[in-house]
């Protein structure tokens, strides 16, 4: 029996039974544009960047299981215009200001940004206005960042096992905040050793005293842009030098 | 001792309602603007002038509460013409916060390397790019040729080479701090890379020539100064004090080194200052009339504590210049004043082409060095919750002053940038200039120049905006005393 396949922009790519649209591709080597999934963590379908068409209509890749013969748009005009303009709204959600975040060079939301050619923010600024939180000894977190990938909730509470993080408010007062009774991070068990505070894409959760210590070139996305580098993605084999 | 004079013409004695207002605004900066003021009377007489500029300010606020290791890449984007110098000014505060008292000898040679490559492009740029056209073809010349371009059809040679020792500068900066504008070489405690072998080897294969084009520049300079001594001497001369950083041994350094600061005479009146205490040195004085400070040595007052800063102050408060080149030409400089200092505010021009010459020849010798390439870049140790880091940057001294809390966030932040030391001063040739050229004469774009020219001289942040492709962004009104407006000019109509 020929192992089923799903036909991703023309090509066929096989896929095992339970993998989703993500999972084949990047078995396959190809880049569908994402934030919030981690091949480590069940998909939530938050963050739409990868909405490819299947079969004709807007699903979200990480989710949607292969079927066999499904046909898959993905690298189309129509949908990275979608996802641009997504990026765009992220963008200005947050402070995403990348000439001074250290995060530059190792972000993935600025790498999608360049890959998908994002040439300006579009709509009108937010301007969150978050304190940090430097309490912790070892980590400094930046609200005015986090793009609600829930990565760091997921993984502090699935892995860790400490659910350091969630999301409080609602609709567009959704935001990021620390779980404990004074809200800092100094006040929780978190640790730099933990899984959580190595899946941030963003500049949100940030090793103290190392920003910049990288120089420009030798930075993960200055090597070698996003979409070249599904096989680390799909490893998530970076993490630990975020 | 003389000290400095000054103050004549920043307010007029007669009522202001009496008086017809002409202003030209605005007078662009880097990244802001400003505006010069006139006031003059019925028979057209200069009765009060200012320079008012827009400052950097935001930036002590916002950066309040970011963690310090942002800062050095963060303050560089007050400027895009010269970021190296907040960059390194914020690097070397930052050094005593996290202990590192002496730096590795591959980091202070990098960082030193990056710094002179930015005093050579910056200082090329303002030369060849924003004031020789004015040098070369006449202050009150054709306004559409007064530019790079015009440059370049009358004189190619000089404006090619200008253009090439701005690229070698920045090629520099490039390779030590990994983007030619805005990079991230500089952390504090160090440097985040070194300069590869194959690097160096590019550099060495072209800096002949840039020593040999710079030598070129300052002999330029030499034949303008010669053809028209009574301009080059006179145009809006003034006398103050001086200020810069001086090495250790006296020698002219742009990197390091401790105050020194010198009255109109030449005599010296600080010296050996540790810069951590600069706040006991310098005061800063509002005026209601402008947004950017005035700063002036504390034990003299504002009155008389004003002063100059930049490569007239430097080249003249040194004791040598530690490059065989430069040093023949600062000594000519030097038997120029014959005995006394030179304060003529073209001289700048001489000045920064003797500083070119400087930071070519010790680019030289620098790539030599094999330390650029090592491997020890960072250093640190006991933390501390404050620093001071002091640079002669292109335009002058340049100060930050940084106090970091325990959880390493930064509470407050003090910058006093080269354009603020020289507001007096250049307030000060203006009003020279207004005097001797604007009294009594019908204005035109050719007198609103010699304005410009005179700011220009000093190099501050706004010349490249006021000077940009000739096209400078300055309008002139004149009213009526009513404040009907009855004239207007514009440079780039």
């Amino acid at each position: 029996m020929t192992q089923p396949s799903i036909l991703l922009d023309g090509l066929p790519v096989p896929f095992v039974d339970g993998q989703t649209i993500m999972d084949a591709a990047m078995a396959a080597d190809i880049f569908i544009p994402h934030l919030c999934h981690h091949p480590e963590f069940k998909p939530q379908g938050s963050c739409k960047l990868c909405t490819v068409k299947a079969n004709g209509r807007y699903v979200s890749a990480c989710t949607l299981p292969a079927r066999d013969g499904m046909e898959v748009e993905n690298n189309s005009p129509d949908l990275n215009d979608k996802r641009r303009t997504l990026l765009q709204m992220l963008f200005v959600e947050g402070n995403h200001f990348c000439p001074s975040c250290e995060k530059s060079g190792n972000c993935m939301l600025q790498a999608l940004a360049y890959e998908l050619e994002m040439l300006s923010p579009h709509f009108d600024q937010f301007y969150p206005n978050r304190a940090v939180d430097a309490s912790h000894p070892e980590v400094l977190l930046d609200f005015n960042r986090c793009i609600l990938c829930e990565l760091c909730v997921r993984a502090s509470r699935d892995v860790d096992r400490k659910s350091v993080f969630s999301l409080s408010g609602r609709g567009i007062d959704k935001h990021l905040i620390v779980n404990a009774e004074s809200g800092r991070l100094a006040d929780t068990d978190f640790s730099w050793a933990d899984k959580a505070a190595h899946v941030c894409p963003v500049g949100v959760i940030l090793k103290k005293r190392s920003g910049f210590a990288v120089p420009i070139g030798k930075r993960r996305y200055d090597v070698e842009p996003i979409g070249m580098q599904v096989e680390r993605l799909a490893a998530r084999s970076a993490d630990e030098e975020s | 001792m003389q000290q400095a004079q000054g103050f004549e013409l920043e307010t007029a004695s007669a009522a202001a309602g009496s008086l017809r207002r002409v202003a030209i605004d605005p007078v662009s900066r880097v990244e802001g603007h400003g505006k010069v003021t006139l006031l003059l009377d019925d028979k057209d007489q200069v009765q009060q002038v200012r320079l008012h500029i827009v400052e950097f300010r935001g930036f002590e606020k916002f950066i309040q509460g970011r963690p310090y290791w942002e800062v050095p890449v963060m303050v560089q984007r007050l400027c895009g013409i010269c970021p190296v110098s907040h960059h390194l000014a914020a690097a070397k505060a930052l050094d005593h916060v996290v202990g590192a008292g002496r730096l590795t000898a591959s980091a202070e040679k990098l960082r030193r390397l990056m710094h002179y490559g930015q005093i050579l492009q910056s200082h090329a740029l303002h030369f060849f790019h924003l004031s020789s056209p004015d040098l070369l073809f006449g202050f009150a010349s054709e306004a559409g040729r007064r530019n790079i371009v015009g440059v370049a059809a009358a004189y190619p040679d000089v404006a090619r080479q200008g253009v090439l020792l701005r690229k070698f500068g920045q090629e520099v900066i490039r390779l030590t701090a990994g983007k030619r504008v805005h990079g991230t070489g500089a952390i504090p405690g160090g440097v985040n890379r070194a300069l590869r072998r194959e690097d160096r080897q590019g550099l060495l294969a072209e800096v002949g020539q840039i020593v040999g084009w710079s030598r070129d520049a300052v002999q330029l300079v030499k034949r303008l100064h010669a053809a028209d001594p009574a301009l080059y001497d006179g145009f809006g001369t003034f006398r103050s004090n001086i200020l810069s950083l001086v090495g250790a041994d006296g020698a002219l350094d742009f990197y390091d080194g401790q105050l020194r600061v010198r009255d109109a005479d030449g005599g010296i009146l600080v010296d050996g200052f540790d810069v951590q205490n600069y706040h006991q040195l310098i005061r800063e004085e509002v005026k209601a009339w402008s947004y950017m400070k005035f700063p002036f040595l504390a034990a003299l007052g504002p009155r008389q504590g004003w002063y100059k800063v930049g490569p007239l102050a430097r080249v003249q408060n040194c004791d040598f210049i530690p490059t065989p080149l430069a040093e023949a030409e600062r000594r000519q400089f030097i038997d120029h004043g014959q005995g006394k200092p030179v304060h003529a505010p073209l001289a700048y021009h001489w000045a920064r082409m003797i500083e070119l010459l400087h930071a070519a020849e010790t680019i030289a010798e620098l790539l030599h060095d094999d330390d650029l390439s090592g491997s020890e870049l960072s250093t640190s140790g006991a933390r501390a919750r404050e620093g001071v880091g002091v640079i002669e940057a292109p335009r002058g001294t340049l100060i930050h002053h940084y106090q970091v809390d325990d959880e390493d966030l930064v509470t407050t932040c003090d910058l006093i940038v080269s354009t603020t030391h020289n507001n007096q001063p250049m307030n000060e040739a203006i009003r020279r200039v207004a005097q001797r050229y604007l009294n009594g004469r019908e204005l035109t774009e050719g007198l609103l120049n010699h304005i410009e020219v005179a700011i220009r001289a000093f190099d501050p942040c706004l010349s490249c905006a006021t000077h940009a492709l000739g096209k400078m962004p300055l309008q002139l009104e004149l009213q009526d005393a009513a404040g009907a407006v009855i004239g207007r000019l514009s440079s780039a109509s």
